[in-house]
């Protein structure tokens, strides 16, 4: 069996699980196995929506002691199930929860982990991935020695494509409690806003938008095309008052949306790394000869104090991102 | 208090990557190494944790002498020891936890501090699979870490936001860019440093987890197109190219 951790977020699973149980459920067809959809929680209403992405069975670990996040509970119940179906393939989302939860898991079950997978094939019953290191850079493809072979996959990389699956419901206990560590409280960014790391869309500002009070304008932007806000590292580290969670680069986030705007960033090989996974790249830059130019599938040379306001005009004249 | 700094030696992020000859690793030449980035906010931290309530700070890596220099530069910002585990640098994350859980298992360590990810590697794995290995608490990506009698609380950035989580020591935490700001050296510390010696240890036999077989360096992407006129015609030139060509819309 192919196990898929998922999670949900208001009763509903969270698109980047979707995404790795499609592609468990993908993997699964290429190789006759089975697949299951694991979740875990104080409540796992919403779970039964795992069929509509090919799940066989959907497992769920519900119970009072998981009500908030415990990285070592959570692992605890992820390796059980594992074991309980004699699975052989571990997935999860690379979500903050997923890149915490399955390489504890996998050390559990003496296996080999590849994280923020881009690309994921069985032979044999041995699974092969395909994963981005130095941040994009390059792209590694890694094998597994262990019986067990655990990946997490990158959001916004592989289709949530729905295929109805049995969806036969099993239940699993819940870990008694006294964990080792806990999450007590969240704390929520103001606005609520998909993360760099999940967004389809993402407007990014570099050193040419001279102040960070400027970025108001790559907001408009953002907001006229459903995306978010993203800025290089010369941006976050010129003391502008933009939080490090906005950086998009090697020591950022490696981001890989349908839509990259580069706004005022020449194209640092550290930047670049970070983003070069997007599927179209859009470069506004005063200088022709920006490095960014060679990597983007349109370019506009310009001022983008003027092109990004008549860009949010435009799309909003257009009925971009309403839909 | 004892804390443990776990320190990796990756390529400097401007690194242009060369795919060796073997067709699986990077070509070594004319690559510049330096201290995983996040593994520096680790030994700040640790630092800070021995300036402010007094503890031992051992920094630890794994690889050839070359990991050596990683070491010689925590000893001048302050670690009191350095240990090298002398392995050949190639093992995956769950070997490097593993030879990492040998070596602390019966050192009597509160805590031990690494980066969320090595760099370059970028596999985020080497914290919580050591925390596994030796039964303690994990919290990863932290960017703020309180200690109190034998319990941490720390915060750690998710998607959209932050979380708190409170735990018991011994932990292993992994440090997040806005942890702290590093310090440099200074010359009494690289100095004192000379003095010291660094312990080299053979890295435990591990089990096999995953290995590189292939690394390939991204495709080129396909030569892109200037919009042509003013401001506005170049933003309609844009939307209608990203709608009706690239179908992002």
């Amino acid at each position: 069996m192919i196990l898929v951790f998922c999670e949900l977020k208001d009763g509903q699973i969270r698109k980047p699980s979707a995404e790795a149980l499609s592609e468990g459920r993908r993997l699964a067809d290429a190789s006759g196995k089975k697949v299951g959809a694991l979740f875990a929680g104080a409540s796992c209403a919403g779970a039964a929506e795992a069929a509509k992405f090919g799940a066989d069975v959907i497992l769920t670990a519900e119970g009072a002691t998981l009500a908030s996040y415990s990285s070592d509970a959570f692992a605890q119940v992820l390796a059980d199930a594992v074991k309980a179906k004699g699975a052989t393939v571990l997935l999860a989302a690379a979500t903050a929860v997923g890149k915490d939860v399955l390489p504890r898991a996998a050390a559990r079950l003496g296996a080999g982990y590849a994280s923020d997978v881009t690309g994921l094939s069985m032979a044999d019953g041995k699974l092969q991935a395909v994963r981005p290191v130095y941040a994009g850079k390059a792209f590694a493809t890694t094998t597994f020695a262990s019986a067990v072979q655990t990946a997490t996959t990158r959001p916004n990389v592989f289709p949530a494509a729905e295929k109805a699956g049995a969806g036969a419901a099993e239940t699993l206990a819940a870990p008694a409690g006294d964990f080792k560590s806990v999450v007590k409280e969240i704390l929520a960014k103001a606005g609520g806003k998909v993360d760099l790391s999940e967004a389809n869309v993402i407007v990014s500002g570099g050193r040419g938008m001279k102040d960070g009070a400027n970025f108001k304008i790559l907001e408009e932007l953002a907001d006229a095309l459903g995306g978010v806000v993203g800025a290089s590292r010369a941006a976050v580290d010129a003391g502008w008052g933009l939080p490090h969670s906005m950086q998009v680069g090697q020591t950022g986030k490696v981001v890989s949306p349908t839509l990259y705007i580069a706004c005022g960033i020449s194209g640092a090989i550290q930047h670049i790394a970070g983003m070069s996974g997007s599927k179209f790249i859009v470069a506004i830059n005063k200088d022709p000869e920006a490095p960014i130019f060679k990597l983007a599938n349109y370019g506009i040379v310009g001022d983008l104090f003027e092109v990004v306001p008549e860009l949010t005009k435009a799309a909003k004249a257009m009925g971009i991102g309403q839909n | 208090m004892k804390i443990l700094v776990a320190l990796k030696q990756v390529p400097d992020t401007e690194t242009k990557i060369k795919v060796a000859a073997d067709g699986k690793s990077l070509d070594p030449a004319d690559v510049k190494w330096i201290t995983s980035p996040y593994d520096e906010y680790a030994l700040e931290e640790a630092i800070r944790l021995k300036e402010g309530k007094g503890a031992e700070v051992v920094a630890l890596s794994v690889g050839g002498d070359t990991a050596k220099d990683v070491l010689k530069n925590a000893l001048a910002l302050g670690a009191d020891s350095a240990v090298l585990l002398k392995g050949d640098g190639q093992g995956d994350a769950f070997a490097v936890a593993q030879m990492i859980a040998a070596y602390a298992k019966d050192k009597g360590f509160d805590l031990i501090l690494c980066g969320n990810k090595g760099l370059g590697g970028d596999n985020a794995a080497m914290g919580p699979m050591l925390a596994e290995l030796l039964g303690i608490a994990q919290a990863n990506v932290i960017v703020k870490l309180e200690l109190g009698e034998g319990t941490f609380k720390a915060e750690r950035e998710i998607e959209g936001g932050s979380e708190i989580v409170e735990g018991a020591l011994p932990a292993v935490i992994t440090a997040q860019k806005g942890l702290n700001e590093p310090r440099y050296a200074s010359l009494k510390g690289i100095m004192a440093a000379k003095k010291k010696t660094i312990e080299e240890l053979d890295a435990a036999a591990t089990t096999a987890g995953a290995q590189v077989s292939a690394l390939a360096l991204p495709p080129e992407r396909p030569a892109g197109r200037l919009l042509q006129g003013d401001a506005a015609q170049q933003a309609q030139a844009l939307l209608q190219a990203l709608k009706d060509e690239a179908k992002v819309f």
